[in-house]
């Protein structure tokens, strides 16, 4: 009797459940809507790119807008690439991106490591310091920084893009920082009683652990530099130095707007890096921001 | 050859260490930071081309700050901007966030997919906003008129070309969304718990639960958003190039212009310093406000070996 009992109530339980997933469905349905309609919001400019970008000039100029291009014009893409020296754009950012964000990465964890592992005097002092220029607005350095580099002669070459990178970015030391101080001292230890110095506990033990927090801090700096356009901007005049930025500027002046499916695939070619690295890294981006609360 | 390192104590040698380690910052710090902030005040104070050799005018350059027209114009340009893309952050963020706070096949990917346009900022997503707001062919207008609306001119009118770049940077509120994702995480799960037992719904819980756990990171948020939008450049250049009439002239835009295109050093400095001065302004705010140390906590309470 007993038995009857509870499995009368399990069917109860059942139709219970089943009565609540029923007056959910449609909060479900709802959710699903919200939440994906909005997803696709965020993308369609994307696509809308990329069909205008494949688009002949008349079919981009009608209303109601065409989504699928006919015929599609893929030919635009070579314009790309003749029109203006795009590949060489590529280049030099690729170039200069890297070089930035090696110094950046590098500088910036043995930063990182003295201010995590290390104990000298005046260390928190220093370090709420570095926390204060994170807000320190880049615009403000501009013209110092600018007429520095033009009494040493560096305007028009690459090397103001580069080489204040080397000497570690705030928010890179900070990410590192936090990671370095979770490593345990144990392991510190037993290699200092090996005979191991500061410079062999840094690139022997702490960096090779700090891979996935270098990681993070290595793809948000090359998304940073990869958009970078206010230095390249005033530092560069030549085109064959251009970085795709800069390049692209040239291009919409040059070109105007009449001209929107080769803009808009000079757009595509310029943003594609970027996404095909989000999405190899997300995983990367996503505890930067979160971890620092930056951006 | 390194005797004397060798007859120094453990913590000397850990002394030394730490100040060769932390070099890079400190040579950065004095030249590209301390040393840049002076000289550009020192620069604010002369009047300096790069034609002749540079002039000491006392506060001169002050002066006329406050008879420009045109410095009030992008002053006020930027505090709307700042101001007003805010809330829209805020809730837009924020509520992207409560929808995608949930496990649950496809959200992760949904996530991606939000927080997509925020890493291309660059130049070309700015000739994309052109196209996508060209008044008769773009796609905002072309959206609005299928509900028989006939949209505005957007960026090349004076009144609706501000708000065009609120819109445009509103596309990368991807970023302010994981950041509130990450506070929604840090909210036990227990507090939701305890209040469906006494009965509270869904509404009664987001404002005296979510809310007020979440508000350090909101206030945090809100702070570092105004000092960031304080410093737009590219779009307003790119877009609008400030125009038309000034509409868009931000204080970055108006420092670049004097600087670089009519080569009045002095006088851009110091208009770059009124904005140094707003900005230190907001930070003090964040630095004050102790809740704002929410993600700083850890890392300072932990200051390592020893202590």
């Amino acid at each position: 009797m007993s038995a009857a009992v509870v499995v009368g109530s399990q069917a109860e339980e059942r139709a219970r459940a089943r009565a609540k997933l029923l007056r959910r469905a449609p909060l479900e349905v709802l959710w699903a809507v919200a939440a994906f309609g909005g997803a696709v919001l965020f993308v369609v400019p994307f696509a809308w790119m990329l069909s205008t970008s494949l688009k002949e000039e008349a079919q981009a100029f009608v209303f109601p807008p065409i989504w699928i291009p006919d015929p599609v014009k893929w030919s635009t893409y070579l314009d790309v690439f003749t029109i203006q020296p795009t590949g060489l754009f590529l280049r030099n950012t690729v170039i200069v991106a890297g070089l930035a964000v090696l110094g950046d990465v590098l500088s910036s964890s043995l930063v990182a490591f003295g201010f995590a592992r290390l104990r000298f005097r005046g260390r928190d002092k220093l370090f709420i310091l570095l926390l204060a220029t994170l807000m320190l607005p880049q615009h403000v350095t501009l013209i110092p920084h600018y007429i520095l580099f033009r009494l040493l002669g560096w305007v028009n070459t690459w090397l103001p893009l580069i080489v204040p990178y080397w000497f570690s970015t705030p928010l890179a030391v900070f990410l590192l920082r936090q990671f370095f101080l979770t490593i345990s001292y144990e392991v510190d230890d037993a290699a200092r009683i090996d005979g191991a110095g500061f410079l062999d506990l840094f690139w022997r033990i702490a960096l090779p652990l700090a891979k996935p927090a270098i990681g993070v801090v290595a793809m948000m700096a090359i998304v940073t530099r990869w958009n970078e356009f206010t230095e390249p901007l005033i530092y560069l005049s030549t085109k064959d130095q251009f970085t795709i930025s800069v390049g692209l500027r040239a291009f919409q002046t040059e070109q105007n707007f009449l001209h929107v499916p080769v803009l808009m695939a000079s757009s595509t070619v310029a943003v594609l890096p970027l996404i095909v690295l989000f999405f190899a890294g997300q995983r990367f981006f996503v505890q930067g921001i979160s971890l620092s609360g930056m951006r | 050859m390194l005797g004397w390192y060798s007859r120094l104590s453990f913590s000397r040698k850990e002394e030394l260490a730490g100040y060769l380690f932390i070099l890079p910052w400190l040579i950065g710090f004095v030249v590209f930071q301390a040393g840049a902030m002076v000289t550009a005040l020192a620069m604010s104070f002369l009047k300096a081309d790069f034609l002749s050799p540079p002039t000491f005018v006392g506060t001169r350059n002050f002066e006329r700050l406050i008879d420009d027209d045109t410095f009030f114009k992008a002053l006020g340009n930027t505090a709307i901007y700042a101001l007003g893309r805010m809330p829209f952050v805020i809730v837009i963020g924020l509520s992207i966030a409560l929808l995608l706070n949930r496990d649950r096949w496809g959200v992760r990917g949904m996530r991606t997919l939000y927080f997509l346009p925020s890493v291309t900022s660059g130049v070309a997503v700015a000739l994309l906003w052109i196209w996508m707001f060209n008044p008769d062919y773009g796609l905002i207008n072309s959206f609005l008129a299928l509900f028989g609306i006939r949209g505005p001119g957007w960026i090349w009118t004076e009144e609706w070309a501000l708000p065009g770049l609120i819109v445009v940077s509103l596309w990368g509120v991807g970023s302010s969304m994981l950041i509130y994702l990450a506070g929604l995480r840090g909210v036990p799960v227990e507090l939701y718990e305890a209040a469906s037992l006494d009965g509270a719904g869904p509404a009664r819980k987001f404002f005296r639960i979510t809310l007020p756990m979440i508000s350090p990171t909101l206030f945090y948020t809100l702070i570092t958003g105004i000092i960031f939008s304080y410093q737009v450049f590219l779009n307003a250049y790119i877009l609008t190039n400030g125009g038309p009439n000034n509409a868009t002239l931000t204080m970055v835009l108006y420092v670049y212009r004097k600087a670089f295109q009519e080569f009045q050093m002095g006088y851009a400095s110091a208009v770059a310093w009124v904005l140094f001065m707003i900005i230190l302004l907001f930070t003090l705010l964040v630095f004050r406000s102790s809740s704002a140390w929410v993600y700083y906590e850890g890392g300072l309470r932990r200051t390592g070996p020893g202590t």
